[in-house]
């Protein structure tokens, strides 16, 4: 954000705490210090006010970065997400863009109970006009918050707060200011014969970590991430099944009408269908609100043991 | 008498001929300008008001009037294709409330920025579209405004946000597009309309709290026309004063039925922001002819008398005809050549708006993306692909 904000006057960032508090997870740490009140800016607990003031600015020609504490809190807000941002562009043919960027920590935290553990990814992947990212490590974290920010198009990026403290090793290109990791595209972290493991944000982790406990027992994942949820790179899926024959899904969101359910059904619709050996299995967050007590709680998000579970399933060991 | 009669087959010789042409009633010596009183407004934290005498200049009278001659005729002339049909969906006519868009535009500078909810033709009109693209925006056509893909609540132009469907969702939008005014420093103001029902938003209250905080330039204008769909004010709001709904922010009733008072507390509200003093609200007490909108009669929630004693006593283009023809800034023929101009505009708008074919099918993928290369939109089954362009 620091190297955008720098490299265009138009970009500020608002949200709750992100200006005198360095942001409540610290992402926005010493942005305010550097940029000032002009640029970064604390706002009142106003969730519908200040996304929709950020949409006003950016339909005025400004580039906002509006931050959501979680994106729980965005339910608030919703509406200037999808009814102002997302589908202006098309209500005006053309003539009025909204290059705005909506981001915070999505999905289940650690102990935070129901009402702050929900994943958003189906719901903003849903929607035409918008653009959905979820990042999984540093790398995409920010190539893809670059990609966000220079994109004309609103663009929800859908963090983990689970994820801000893990480090990663950032390869030399990524360091780049100019880095930017496109919207649109997966990447295969890890190349396999087997089975092809598909997932998004956290999870990503978990499946590699399953893929290296499998690949003891000779089983070789293919594990992708998705990087974005919308527009949805499912071709790099479909020509992973071709070779694979096998197909796992992995989230931390609900099942019913849920992003692996999505890529199942264009699965089926493609050229990859007929390559299957057996139904994609999709491993998601148990279908319950999130429970508080830790046993419960570590039973309703998908942990390693339940993808390598639904691997071996999938490939019928 | 003479002159009278001479000026009348004029009108009359001119109305046979090119229609573009004014005939000139070149006997006649108008006054250049005409001073007038307007009502004093009630005030809210505020120590001085608008002016209550202002000038109007006869090249100014004239052109309010075209201008809200026009809108009437638009909008009625959207309440024939409505009937005909020919509109279809949500239809939200503004007939009687032209003194708002007419003196409200009257007040700013085109740099200025205005955005409003749902009512939006007038404003689309007065911000620089043509009765042409609106008409063929309502009729769904690919020379609408927004080529057909928005209609009658998305209409868009420079400096002017629509049309927008969500009550009271334009709100927080507007204090946005303030919010960049500041930031630009370019001492621009921006506009942002509700109306008495969206006045009891709490999003607006946000919007109002954001911006007295942060000092943005943003004028808040209700436009109170008593009703909020089937709702009276008196029904929907604790208090129905909505120049004070803003609390700490400094506000401002205005006589919305008089199109100078619009236009000098239009005045004095943006020489308030640009003079950096943060928002201001201004309530614009004003009524609509039409019901909330095409599929509601308008009379089940008030009576036909009341509709009736608006239009004989308080008809915007009546009031400003009375004030020219009586100041001696018009006359009655000069003015009816208006409207014959305007209603031939109208007209001709009409038809080309239900002439012009429909948006063609391929471009129904269109505009999703900004800025981006071409893709596939997928249709109402996997093998229906339509491209989307940017």
């Amino acid at each position: 954000m620091d190297e955008e904000l720098e490299r265009d006057e138009k970009v500020f960032l608002l949200g709750e705490e992100v200006a005198q508090y360095d942001g409540a997870y610290k992402v926005s740490r010493g942005l305010w210090k550097k940029y000032g009140d002009k640029r970064i800016i604390d706002t009142p607990i106003s969730e519908m006010g200040f996304a929709g003031i950020a949409v006003g600015a950016a339909m005025a020609g400004l580039r906002p970065i509006c931050e959501f504490m979680t994106f729980n809190f965005s339910m608030q807000a919703i509406d200037q997400v999808i009814n102002s941002a997302a589908k202006t562009y098309y209500m005006s043919a053309g003539l009025q863009p909204v290059p705005i960027v909506f981001r915070g920590p999505n999905g289940a935290s650690a102990g935070v109970a129901a009402q702050h553990s929900q994943c958003f990814a189906a719901w903003y992947g849903h929607c035409p006009g918008l653009k959905v990212v979820s990042p999984w490590n540093s790398e995409d974290a920010k190539g893809l918050i670059k990609s966000a920010i220079r994109d004309n198009n609103p663009v929800v990026m859908l963090e983990n707060e689970l994820m801000y403290g893990v480090a990663f090793e950032l390869p030399e290109a990524a360091q780049s200011k100019d880095f930017l990791v496109p919207i649109g595209k997966a990447k295969i972290e890890r190349p396999g014969t087997h089975i092809t493991v598909v997932s998004h944000s956290r999870p990503v982790g978990h499946c590699l970590e399953a893929a290296t406990v499998l690949s003891k027992e000779g089983i070789e994942c293919e594990v992708i991430n998705m990087r974005t949820i919308r527009p949805m790179d499912i071709e790099t899926i479909e020509a992973s099944v071709m070779k694979t024959n096998h197909l796992v899904t992995v989230e931390g969101g609900w099942p019913q009408f849920g992003v692996g359910a999505e890529i199942s059904a264009r699965i089926m619709e493609g050229p990859a269908f007929n390559y299957l050996d057996a139904p994609a299995v999709r491993v998601t967050g148990a279908d319950v609100p999130m429970p508080y007590a830790k046993i419960l709680e570590d039973n309703s998000v998908p942990q390693v043991k339940d993808i390598i579970f639904a691997i071996k399933k999938a490939l019928n060991i | 008498m003479r002159k009278m009669l001479a000026a009348v087959s004029r009108v009359l010789l001119g109305a046979a001929q090119k229609p573009a042409s004014r005939v000139l009633v070149a006997s006649r010596n108008f006054a250049n300008d005409a001073t007038f009183e307007i009502k004093k407004c009630d005030l809210h934290r505020l120590e001085e008001g608008p002016p209550e005498t202002t000038v109007l200049t006869r090249e100014d009278g004239l052109r309010y009037y075209r201008m809200m001659q026009t809108v009437r005729r638009m909008e009625l002339k959207a309440d024939q294709l409505y009937k005909q049909k020919i509109i279809r969906g949500f239809c939200h006519l503004c007939d009687g409330q032209e003194a708002c868009c007419v003196g409200l535009e009257a007040g700013i500078n085109p740099t200025d920025h205005l955005i409003t909810a749902y009512r939006a033709h007038g404003f689309t009109f007065t911000r620089g579209l043509t009765v042409r693209e609106i008409l063929a925006e309502l009729t769904g056509r690919r020379g609408g405004c927004a080529k057909g893909k928005g209609g009658s609540m998305h209409m868009y132009a420079k400096n002017f946000y629509g049309g927008n469907g969500i009550v009271g969702a334009q709100v927080p939008l507007g204090a946005g597009i303030a919010l960049a005014c500041k930031y630009n420093g370019k001492d621009e103001v921006c506009l942002t309309l509700y109306g008495d029902g969206a006045a009891n938003q709490g999003q607006i209250f946000e919007a109002y709290n954001m911006a007295a905080l942060w000092k943005l330039p943003c004028i808040f204008i209700c436009e109170n026309n008593r009703y909020g769909m089937g709702t009276s004010v008196e029904r929907a709001a604790a208090s129905t004063d909505y120049y004070k709904r803003g609390d700490f922010i400094p506000g401002l009733r205005v006589d919305g039925m008089d199109i100078l008072c619009v236009r000098e507390a239009t005045k004095f509200a943006a020489a308030h922001c640009r003079a950096g003093k943060g928002p201001i609200l201004m309530e614009l007490q004003t009524y609509r002819y039409h019901g909330h909108s095409m599929s509601d009669p308008g009379v089940s929630y008030r009576t036909r008398e009341e509709i009736q004693e608006v239009r004989s006593k308080s008809d915007p283009i009546m009031l400003l005809t009375d004030r020219m023809v009586n100041n001696d800034l018009a006359s009655v023929e000069e003015l009816k050549e208006i409207d014959v101009e305007v209603r031939k505009e109208i007209e001709d708008a009409a038809q080309f708006a239900t002439a012009d074919p429909e948006p063609p099918l391929e471009e129904l993928g269109y505009h999703i993306y900004s800025s981006d290369p071409p893709f596939e939109v997928r249709g109402a089954n996997q093998w229906i692909k339509f491209k989307s362009i940017s």
